[in-house]
């Protein structure tokens, strides 16, 4: 198709959507003054945003079937940006002077940027921790905001009865999450694909509605205020000294993550991961043991929710059931999707982008959701690996050189 | 026991499963027909009731007749949420029709979320009411307590629409053509049937379905906003499996054994846990008899 | 003749109405490679995933002797357990993992001779890093054997279609067994392909030290490999013999060619 073929093909799904449309965007109702306003100036603006997307759309589509597919390596960035990293030293001067931004952020900005810094460090632990499902195994969990609620109130009980502090709270979080993994897994990972995504939102469901109306432990719907920030040899910390605390606790555990879930998927039992989520039936012929591959998975999954969770409850110090909906789980499912399955890179990438981007563009934060529902379509039709796409490693053969 | 409490959970156990039988069809046939756990069907349903209170309101306010006023508004929720059906179908599934099957049930969820937010955006996140337009039926004046005018109205349509469907499916060259691509869709293709076409045809009634339930069950409730799609949605899909996805007939049996188990769950033991029979129901028949209630049991070809 | 390694009694796998296998008996001997052929749909994978556990039978006895060990009966034994024994498999159409490196594919394989876990992964101690040196010592020697090893760091994906029926060889091989089972090892491969793919098996049954099944329809690899050849036809065996006695019977010329013939 030329582009006077697109153009045209584009004016026609402009008018197509407007058409399509028309009663939602353009009639407006008011049902308690009984009036309806007419917006015809929706028609304009529908119009030329379709528009537009449809020519990006389908000039993408006509690259695609092209065989021209997007590499950084081999665009015009991306080529500056290796010749620029590959320079002997870059690398390690690069990370040294990252690390010490992200160490210092809390010390040189406020502490408002400092807890939105941190809320998306949680994020990239609940992304890294999805992706051990979604990105290596290859199953769907869409009530992964449950396992991370659990984590949350386990905090703010034992606290609330027992008196119990962050510290403590932190393991036994992963623990009361990892269990309540072992419970859902297993009736559920029987089950393939789709059913499974399904079952596990059923699960976040149900453990929601538990938590809403099992008042006499969870408080129900008003929640459980009052928890503590944590501290540092019981030495307790002002506010603004816990906001840097409770940032770098985060930075902490982030990296410790990032450093297991490295470790895990270049190891055996990851391989097998990988290998159940490109075919589990020859992965079993293999002598995978699918059950306790997919139980190990879901637990270790589920103890990182629970320990993002303890972070969560001692960062806002207030938790209800809200928090740990059905569409907190689609959201960390979008950072991971987003930013590319089974990559570390891709998701820190995707949790960064999708918490602080709608905080930073006030503008953008009410078609938030809208915007990341019409990512998540575009990225698996144009680029269903994510922003980052995952690569494996390349082992070396030691003691063959002769082969390389 | 007090009898007219049990016929009157009935009763609503009945007009729930009514709603929940004309959304379970759209899933059912869309999973058998392409595989897909159409996650965004829920809100084609939204979708319909929206048009449907717009278009019911500007007619309404307009001082038209309300059974006409009725009829019209029904006509345009089948007809948009028939055309957003399409739409969805042919921009976030069929490029994906040949990938994994995850990224197909990710792109719904996609879909899901902006039709939500699109309805949010562009109308409002309050509830809106939906004028009131079933006029009161006098031969039902016996049984009032009972039995509303908008719960017959209901079954009616229910009834009536579930009986078009299967005409449709058994009778028509499209219906067969239908039933074809579901058994084998590699072989219906071989033997010349339009898949596109057939696909087609399967988001439009299945979509049509959801509008009309998601008409007829906001003049009975009374309200609506932009989110009744997603829980509705999501039991639908459980009546449907319940039944045997795939199975036509499950469908609507699924469909109101849930809605018999929510009336007489929420009537006797506490409306507290509304939501978490359907969830309940969903584990227990997975686990147990993944197949469904209707549903064959197929082993996967290796 | 050298003692069983596998003996199969009236295996009986319906599907519905469909009789896949009906009534099947037959033995594997040790360091045999025997043949199963039949026409299209003859139920032949069926009676490959019956013994390796991907399908419960229907009925009937599958008992597997690894040599100089005591029998085990399998019927129901998951297919991780059958592979466990020493029973490794091909897939007819191909099941690689697409997105993984070749050498990958066949470190997979190591996974049932091996045994580092979670809390080995993360310590990454001495223990696991031997085992994971040996892991891919191990697996790029196979590679070697099957004349992979130049393609060891592709994906799968890229491999030509020959190479990537190799590579599920490999894969299996990785697997230690004792008794392999190949489904269609040859189809899709080019003349010149099957006669090195012969030698191939000629030289894993040695090396090795394997009884090898083999599906084929190729009855020239069938005619130059097999020791032993059953008869596959609608379910039920119909023939045994050496493959010349099979490639003369009445019966089974009939049953490939049709009545009219
Ligand atoms: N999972 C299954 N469900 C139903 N029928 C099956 C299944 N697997 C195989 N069959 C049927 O069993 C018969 C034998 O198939 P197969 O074993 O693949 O034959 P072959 O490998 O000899 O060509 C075929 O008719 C096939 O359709
Ligand atoms: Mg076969």
């Amino acid at each position: 198709m030329n582009r006077l073929e697109i153009l045209k093909k584009s004016l026609i799904n402009a008018i197509l959507g407007i058409l399509l449309t028309f009663p939602i965007t353009v009639i407006k109702v008011n049902t308690i003054e009984k009036e309806i306003t007419w917006r015809w100036y929706m028609l304009a603006l529908v119009g030329s945003v379709i528009f537009v997307i449809s020519y990006l759309w389908i000039r993408q589509q006509e690259r695609q079937k092209a065989g021209i597919t997007f590499k950084f390596k081999e665009s015009k960035l991306g080529i500056k940006y290796h010749s620029l990293m590959d320079k002997p030293g870059v690398t390690k001067r690069v990370l040294i002077f990252s690390t010490i931004l992200i160490i210092a952020l809390p010390f040189i900005t406020s502490p408002y940027t400092t807890s939105i810094f941190t809320t998306a460090l949680i994020y990239i632990i609940l992304g890294l921790g999805l992706n051990i499902v979604v990105g290596l195994g290859g199953l769907l969990n869409l009530g992964y905001a449950a396992f991370f609620g659990v984590g949350a109130y386990t905090f703010a009980i034992l606290n609330q009865n027992f008196g119990i502090g962050f510290w403590l709270a932190l393991p036994l979080g992963g623990l009361a999450s990892a269990l309540f993994g072992a419970i859902v897994g297993l009736p559920v990972l029987r089950l393939k694909g789709d059913y499974l995504a399904i079952v596990t939102l059923g699960f976040g469901e149900m453990t929601r509605i538990v938590t809403e109306n099992f008042g006499a432990l969870t408080n129900g719907p008003s929640g459980i205020a009052n928890i503590p920030k944590p501290t540092l040899f019981g030495h307790t910390f002002g506010y603004f000294g816990s906001t840097r605390f409770v940032y770098l606790i985060a930075v902490a555990l982030v990296v410790l993550i990032i450093f297991i879930v490295w470790r895990m998927e270049n190891s055996r039992i990851g391989r097998s991961w990988v290998a159940m989520r490109e075919d589990d039936i020859a992965c079993e012929a293999m002598g995978v043991d699918l059950t306790k591959a997919k139980m190990t998975l879901f637990i270790i999954s589920a103890s990182i929710a629970g320990i993002a969770g303890v972070l969560f409850a001692a960062k806002t110090t207030f938790i209800n059931p809200q928090s740990f909906t059905v569409w907190e789980s689609i959201m960390i499912l979008c950072i991971v999707v987003l930013g590319g399955k089974g990559s570390v890179r891709g998701v820190i990438l995707g949790g960064l982008i999708l918490i602080l981007l709608p905080e930073y563009l006030r503008a953008f934060q009410q078609y938030r959701m809208l915007i990341f529902g019409f990512l998540l379509i575009v990225m698996m039709v144009f680029r269903p690996g994510g922003i980052i796409q995952n690569v494996r490693k390349i082992y070396k053969i030691e003691g063959d050189l002769s082969n390389e | 026991m007090d009898v007219g409490y049990f016929f009157k959970l009935l009763l609503s156990g009945l007009t729930r499963g009514s709603i929940y039988a004309l959304i379970a069809l759209g899933y059912t046939m869309v999973y058998g027909i392409i595989k897909l756990i159409n996650f965004a069907h829920g809100e084609l349903y939204m979708i319909g009731a929206f048009t449907g209170l717009i278009v019911a309101s500007v007619l309404n306010y307009a001082g038209v007749d309300p059974v006409l006023t009725l009829v019209i508004a029904t006509i345009f929720a089948i007809i948009f949420s028939s055309a957003f059906g399409v739409t969805i179908e042919k921009i976030a599934y069929k490029p994906l029709r040949n990938t994994q099957r995850l990224s197909a049930l990710i792109s719904a969820i996609g879909v899901s979320m902006f039709l939500q937010n699109f309805v949010l955006l562009f109308q409002t996140s309050d509830f809106l009411s939906f004028p009131n337009l079933i006029p009161e039926f006098k031969f039902l004046a016996p049984v009032e307590n009972y039995l509303s005018s908008p719960q017959i109205l209901i079954y009616i349509c229910t009834a009536i629409f579930l009986i078009g469907f299967t005409v449709l499916v058994k009778f028509t060259k499209i219906g067969k053509a239908m039933r074809a691509t579901a058994q084998d869709s590699k072989m219906s293709l071989l033997l010349g049937i339009n898949i596109n076409k057939v696909i087609s045809v399967t988001f439009l009634t299945g979509s049509a379905a959801a509008a009309i339930g998601g008409v007829l069950i906001s003049s009975q409730v009374g309200q609506i906003n932009f989110y009744i799609g997603f829980i509705v949605g999501i039991k639908a899909f459980v009546a449907a499996v319940l039944g045997g996805i795939g199975s036509i007939g499950g469908a609507v049996l699924g469909a109101f054994v849930l809605g018999l188990v929510e009336s007489f769950g929420t009537g006797y033991i506490s409306s507290d846990y509304e939501d978490l029979f359907a969830f309940l129901f969903l584990i227990l028949i997975l686990t147990f008899k993944p197949s469904g209630l209707l549903g064959k049991s197929l082993k996967q070809k290796v | 003749m050298s003692s069983k390694v596998l003996e199969i009694k009236n295996l009986l796998m319906q599907f519905g109405g469909l009789k896949a296998v009906n009534d099947v008996s037959l033995d594997i001997h040790e360091s045999q490679i025997t043949a199963l052929i039949g026409p299209n749909g003859a139920g032949k994978t069926t009676f490959f995933n019956c013994l390796t556990g991907v399908y419960t039978p229907t009925s009937g006895d599958i008992n597997i002797i690894p040599p100089g060990k005591k029998l085990i009966r399998a019927n129901g034994l998951k297919p991780n357990k059958i592979t466990e024994i020493g029973l490794a498999r091909t897939f007819q159409n191909i099941r690689l993992f697409q997105n993984m490196t070749v050498l990958e594919n066949v470190m997979i394989g190591r996974h049932a001779v091996t045994n580092a876990g979670v809390l080995g992964a993360i310590f990454n101690g001495k223990k696991t890093k031997e085992e994971e040196k040996k892991i891919i010592h191990d697996s790029h020697e196979i590679l070697k054997v099957m004349n992979l090893e130049k393609f060891a760091n592709e994906f799968a994906s890229n491999l030509p279609y020959g190479a990537q029926r190799l590579l599920e060889i490999a894969r299996a091989l990785a697997t230690d067994p004792f008794l392999l089972l190949l489904d269609e090892p040859a189809a899709g491969m080019n003349p010149q392909e099957t006669i090195e793919l012969i030698g191939t098996i000629e030289k894993l049954k040695h090396e090795f030290n394997l009884s090898i099944l083999l599906i084929e329809h190729d009855m020239h690899l069938v005619m130059n490999l097999s020791d032993m050849c059953y008869v596959m036809d609608y379910g039920r065996l119909i023939a045994k013999g050496t493959p010349e006695e099979t490639a003369n019977n009445p019966t089974v010329i009939k049953a490939y060619l049709g009545e009219d013939f």
